[in-house]
């Protein structure tokens, strides 16, 4: 077993692209549950349309990439308002069930023989990034000797990272500002914020689409990252990875996405080496096919020790967060 | 105002969902069951068969690659359901002649092909019966056969009766007409909707009593179906009632634990309602990846009852087996309903679900309530689990697929009333199969799913829900 390369993986994914893909997406998910109290679990989604309306422009109309990623917020945007009007009226549960549902339904859309056209279907589409990547100013690895990253993930890292830092940025103004008050007033009563003379509807529906765009977002930056995209990327179990991201940083937390993304690509990653190694030496009878079963088990059961044992995550405030449906 | 603005957008939303619906593809797929000998409901996506009157007759099953080489195949059969023997079909590539072959007793026929490509099959006119001719001008040849590697690809001939073109002179005796199709597709939906709601009534009855969404219920299903096939194959090789039952009682086992280590403690620390549905989607994660590192990711079936003839019932056509569990299923259901309405725990249950303090002051046991509730919805969904299993395959995703619909039933009966559950699951079950008369069998679930988009729009309490505020 080595310890050292566990530890150079682990490493790398906690600092990677993934890592600042999923610490966007939670963002955007922060944004829904953390300031609004809206029980999103169709994250997913967000990013499907995102990543499709970047990639689907350049390879079907040859239109460029910044076009791409525009269409692909503007898609979060209709999803966010077809998906809200039915759904922001109702109790917290129901809007949970109808965007785990409309995750699924658009996945299945995207991969049908209809859309084979435009999307590839189930064989999806690849090299469409290449405009992103001509812009690369980096042309050497980083080497620090125990851990070093390729010129093109370290392009990806600079624009994934800096995207989030500013969406942080963006969602801290946002919550300070008078218009923050009201969405977490919201969120802690929905019938004193009514009584006030706000529309809390449209609130919801504002926070909504800020939390999908940002998910777009890192669903352009997840399509561009691997140039290749299948729509079965986008299973539910990427949602329940964002939701625990969110809560292992701290739900309501500006920085909390952030802190727990590192950790927990850390976490899975160590996992994941370390098992891999493990299994390599003959040391427990598994088979490497069982790795990502395995990694999946681990993240579920960090989900409910998280929430049982300390639902405010690293960084959070138990007062802040009163986790309750409304 | 605000009402017309929410059906518009009810409007816009249905309109984006149902255009590319109508076409695609893919769904939330439970693929129809594959018992041989029963008439193939699911071919839905050749939108000829659904023509009433006409006997739209031959059928194509996509073959099973037995051999690596690839073939052209099919069955022909005359508007009367009869198998057509002796006819020559020849195929061909560009033009030129690749071979021909002749359909058996059974209407079989299969040509063996050099490789992948793009092929043309057609049949003689002349060697047809009498009375009987392609149902289109032309219909003798069918072109533009894409042919995968590997592939035994199907050809379908439409074929119909001559001179029944008259709508209402179809003779009793001819073909597959639309409401043969929609008797057959009735039956189908009850099967399917009777496994969804016995499922469902454990999802809803531990909503009515804690208010919790149980997300890991579909993975109890799952944990039945798995189990069920872990006693009925070797080294244990039970007969599969045997095990069937055993699943059933270490489902109840597993979920009655799971309340009394996990959700029994949050309540008593009186953890909100949001935590505990994030701990049920956490546990759900786990219980389904440990099964899938046992299981493998591979569809199984179970080793009885596989292979069966269909009874024919004149009106529609089911298998023994399929006949069995949708019997066992009512009776499940009966027994459900007996024991809400008649007995002590029953009323218990009922009461909690009403009023849980009023119910805590009169006396019940609350904790011991919701435990028998967790219990029984356990078992409910390791049985259900294992019909499922039985009438389709065995996989370990199955749940989450089925919890969706359950979802669906569940929302459309109105959340916490368990008859509600089971109405609403026949209605799914319905809904889902019905719309393989117009639409891919392979989008059925995604039909059931707007239901209950619809349904949350319209009625959000559901069929039998109380009017209560949700929102």
């Amino acid at each position: 077993m080595d310890l050292l390369s566990i530890l150079s993986n682990s490493f790398r994914g906690a600092l990677g692209p993934e890592a600042a893909i999923y610490a966007l997406a939670a963002v955007g998910l922060n944004m829904h549950f953390g300031y609004t109290g809206l029980l999103n679990f169709g994250q997913v989604g967000f990013m499907l349309v995102g990543a499709y309306g970047t990639a689907v422009p350049v390879v079907a109309w040859g239109l460029p990439l910044w076009v791409g990623i525009l269409i692909g917020i503007a898609c979060a945007i209709v999803l966010a308002l077809l998906l809200g009007v039915p759904t922001l009226r109702l109790r917290g549960d129901y809007l949970a069930i109808a965007t785990i549902a409309a995750a699924e339904v658009l996945r299945y859309i995207y991969r049908s023989e209809w859309a084979e056209p435009l999307t590839g279907g189930v064989f999806g589409i690849t090299q469409f990034a290449n405009d992103f990547y001509d812009l690369n100013p980096y042309s050497s690895r980083l080497d620090l000797g125990w851990l070093s990253f390729s010129p093109t993930a370290l392009w990806v890292m600079t624009v994934g990272w800096g995207a989030t830092f500013l969406a942080c940025g963006l969602v801290a103004l946002l919550i300070h500002s008078p218009w923050g008050r009201v969405l977490r007033s919201v969120r802690e009563d929905e019938q004193a914020a009514r009584s006030l003379g706000k529309n809390i509807f449209s609130y919801k529906m504002q926070s909504l689409i800020i939390g999908g765009v940002l998910g777009a977002l890192a669903g352009s930056l997840m399509a561009i990252n691997t140039q290749a995209l299948t729509p079965d990327v986008f299973m539910p179990i990427l949602t329940f990875y964002l939701w625990t991201i969110m809560i292992l940083g701290g739900a309501s937390r500006i920085m909390g996405p952030v802190v727990g993304a590192i950790v927990f690509w850390f976490l899975l990653t160590f996992l994941d080496s370390f098992l891999r190694q493990i299994i390599g030496d003959g040391l427990i009878g598994l088979e490497s096919s069982d790795v990502g079963a395995i990694r999946f088990a681990a993240v579920g059961l960090g989900l409910m020790l998280l929430m049982m044992f300390r639902p405010a995550g690293l960084l959070g405030n138990q007062k802040e967060l009163r986790l309750d449906v409304r | 105002m605000r009402a017309r603005v929410t059906s518009l957008f009810a409007a816009l939303l249905l309109a984006v969902m149902l255009a590319p619906g109508a076409a695609a593809v893919g769904a939330i797929s439970s693929p129809p069951a594959t018992a041989v000998g029963s008439i193939a409901v699911s071919q839905g996506d050749s939108a000829e068969t659904t023509s009433p009157a006409d006997g739209a007759e031959s059928t194509a099953e996509p073959g099973e690659s037995e051999e690596a080489a690839e073939t052209l195949r099919g069955s022909i059969r005359g508007p009367d359901r009869e198998p057509v023997p002796g006819l020559t079909i020849t195929v061909t590539q560009d033009g030129t002649e690749v071979g021909t072959g002749t359909t058996n007793d059974n209407g079989q026929w299969e040509v063996p092909l050099p490789g992948p490509g793009t092929y043309s099959a057609s049949l003689d006119p002349a060697e047809l019966p009498e009375g009987v001719a392609p149902k289109e001008e032309g219909g003798e040849e069918v072109t533009g056969v894409i042919v995968r590697p590997g592939a035994n690809q199907g050809v379908i001939f439409q074929l119909a009766a001559t001179g029944d073109g008259e709508e209402g002179s179809a003779p009793a005796a001819g073909g597959i007409t639309f409401l043969d199709r929609f008797l057959q597709l009735t039956v189908e939906g009850i099967k399917f909707g009777a496994i969804i709601a016995i499922t469902a009534v454990g999802l809803s009855l531990v909503f009515g009593t804690t208010r919790l969404i149980n997300f890991a219920h579909g993975e109890f299903v799952t944990f039945g179906a798995v189990m069920g096939y872990f006693l009925s194959v070797s080294p244990v090789n039970l007969p599969l009632i045997v095990a069937a039952v055993l699943a059933m009682l270490l489902t109840a086992l597993l979920a009655g634990v799971m309340d009394l280590t996990v959700f029994r403690p949050m309540r008593r620390k009186s953890a909100g309602m949001i935590q505990q549905f994030i701990v049920a989607i956490g546990l759900a994660l786990v219980i389904r990846h440990v099964l899938l590192v046992f299981f493998g990711s591979r569809r199984r079936g179970y080793d009885e009852y596989n292979l069966q003839t269909a009874l024919d019932f004149g009106l529609f056509r089911i298998t023994p087996r399929d006949l069995v569990v949708t019997i066992l299923a009512f009776v499940i259901m009966g027994l459900v309903a007996f024991m809400l309405q008649r007995t002590r725990i029953g009323k218990a249950m009922r009461a909690v679900n009403d009023n849980e303090d009023l119910a805590s002051a009169s006396g019940i046991n609350v904790q011991r309530v919701v435990l028998t509730v967790w219990v029984v919805g356990g078992a409910l969904a390791g049985i259900g689990g294992v019909m499922f299993g039985l009438t389709q395959t065995v996989y370990t995703n199955m749940g989450f697929q089925l919890l969706l619909l359950m979802f669906a039933a569940v929302i459309l009966g109105g959340l916490g009333n368990a008859y509600g559950a089971m109405l609403g699951a026949l209605v799914i079950g319905l809904v889902s199969q019905y719309s393989t008369l117009w639409f891919p069998s392979s989008l059925q679930n995604m039909w059931a799913l707007l239901v209950m988009i619809l349904v949350l729009l319209f009625r959000p309490q559901g069929i039998l829900g109380r009017r209560e505020r949700v929102g």
